[in-house]
């Protein structure tokens, strides 16, 4: 098995949620921090296995709500929820068209926060929202949305760069050369 | 359609899910430590990070320049020694005077400075992490100040960092005062999610007397906070709860969106 698209998903998976938390531009000039994990999830989805998109899921989780003020594991579910029905249709859907990616990452990224809302909601939990929810919402599904497609070419380029590639198979065959002339003897 | 791998992942998230939601909070704050401290090896990259272009400036910046900082300090420190002996004389004579009314002595606080190593991640909550804690002396429910004024109380501690839950958040409310004749009460409760440097306060009486610009410090009441830390200013007052109470906006003295250092206040 290789393990280097597994590793390189949760590296930058890793980079990501530490990134959102000590990087605060974004925040204070749009009011919002953008989520990276969803867009993350889709690429996964599509590119990798069921075990990596589900440890993907559950790292990311954890290490997103180890920095929050959330209940730990609240963010493993939506993660989970976003990621695995692209990976059940990955066949049908047209992983290399820049607009597919920028429809599922935008899905994903409005998907995964309002989940989030709803359990902690419902859990009886008090977080900050109000209308100004409604654009923080908006920042970060087009932040996800643009952030997949780079997402995309960023994976292709560590795994062009990085990673071994399979045999390519070339036109020649031995088995089937067309011997000229007369057999010798 | 569904292949037995993927039964076997969907079970896995639900498994991990349960457990973690079934854990008692204090071992659930136990691993969120375990797994916070994976990312301490990035704290010391960022930090030098931030700290390289510092040491760039300052290894390039004029003696001209250093010297005029020097004048400038020189005269800072003169005026603040002054400042300290006009102090101590209103301290010696509050503390004569506490002692003939036989009044309780204000048991003195103590600072700690701490730096602002994080921010939350998710845009719900308003709380930061700093890199003070129990190792340092510090314990839940401590007020949180800048010196420009109040900031939020911990809400959480571990051995080597704690959370700061800020002013604005659900999780953190403050009995406050505004700063006029009739010394009006209110509780400082949530903010607009967009704008971290106005806060409400609520509760206030229908008669209170508010104007733009009135100081508004805690009351003391609560037992969290001691009364008089300086939390920001009255912006504008409007009635709320159909007529039966007042609500304020308060500019907050502190800027938190740009936190750095923070003090923690130690009895």
């Amino acid at each position: 098995m290789n393990f280097f698209k597994p590793a390189l998903i949760l590296g930058f998976a890793f980079l990501a949620v530490f990134g959102e938390a000590t990087l605060t531009g974004l925040r204070e000039f749009l009011g919002a921090q953008v989520d990276l994990l969803p867009a993350l999830m889709v690429y996964a989805a599509l590119n990798a296995d069921i075990v990596t998109l589900t440890l993907l899921a559950v790292c990311g989780g954890l290490w997103f709500d180890s920095f929050s003020a959330n209940p730990l594991g609240i963010s493993i579910l939506p993660l989970f929820i976003a990621g695995f029905p692209v990976y059940l249709q990955r066949g049908l859907i047209l992983r290399d068209s820049p607009f597919a990616q920028l429809a599922l990452g935008a899905a994903a990224s409005a998907l995964v926060p309002g989940l989030v809302l709803l359990v902690l909601l419902n859990g009886g939990k008090e977080p900050l929202i109000g209308w100004g929810t409604l654009w923080q919402l908006v920042v970060m599904t087009v932040g996800g949305a643009l952030a997949t497609p780079v997402i995309f070419a960023l994976g292709e380029w560590c795994g062009g760069a990085l990673g071994y590639r399979l045999r390519t198979q070339v036109s020649f065959r031995d088995d089937r050369e067309i011997r000229r002339g007369r057999k010798l003897k | 359609m569904l292949k037995q791998k993927n039964y076997l992942a969907v079970g896995a998230v639900v498994l991990v899910v349960v457990l973690l939601m079934s854990l008692p909070s204090r071992a659930t704050s136990r691993l969120k430590l375990a797994i916070g401290s994976w990312f301490l090896p990035l704290f010391g990259l960022a930090g030098a990070a931030q700290q390289l272009p510092a040491d760039l400036a300052d290894s390039v910046l004029p003696r001209r320049e250093l010297l005029k900082q020097v004048d400038a300090l020189r005269r800072e420190n003169q005026q603040l020694k002054e400042q300290q002996i006009q102090t101590a004389a209103i301290v010696r004579e509050n503390n004569q005077l506490h002692a003939l009314l036989d009044w309780q002595q204000n048991v003195p606080w103590k600072f700690k400075p701490a730096n602002v190593v994080l921010r939350d991640p998710a845009n719900w909550w308003r709380t930061v992490l700093i890199d003070m804690g129990s190792r340092d002396g510090i314990q839940t429910n401590m007020p949180v100040m800048t010196p420009d004024g109040l900031v939020g109380r911990v809400s959480a501690v571990n051995y080597l960092n704690s959370q700061v839950v800020l002013i604005g958040d659900q999780n953190c409310r403050v009995s406050a005062l505004v700063d006029n004749t009739a010394q009006d009460m209110g509780v400082l409760i949530a903010s607009d999610p967009l704008d971290n440097s106005l806060v409400q306060i609520g509760y206030l009486s229908t008669k209170a007397n508010l104007k733009a610009g009135q100081n508004v410090v805690t009351s003391g009441l609560g037992g969290v906070f001691p009364r008089g830390i300086p939390i920001g200013k009255i912006v504008d007052a409007q009635s709320a709860e159909n007529g039966l109470a007042t609500e304020a906006r308060v500019k907050l003295n502190a800027n938190l969106g740009a936190l750095e250092q923070v003090l923690v206040l130690i009895k």
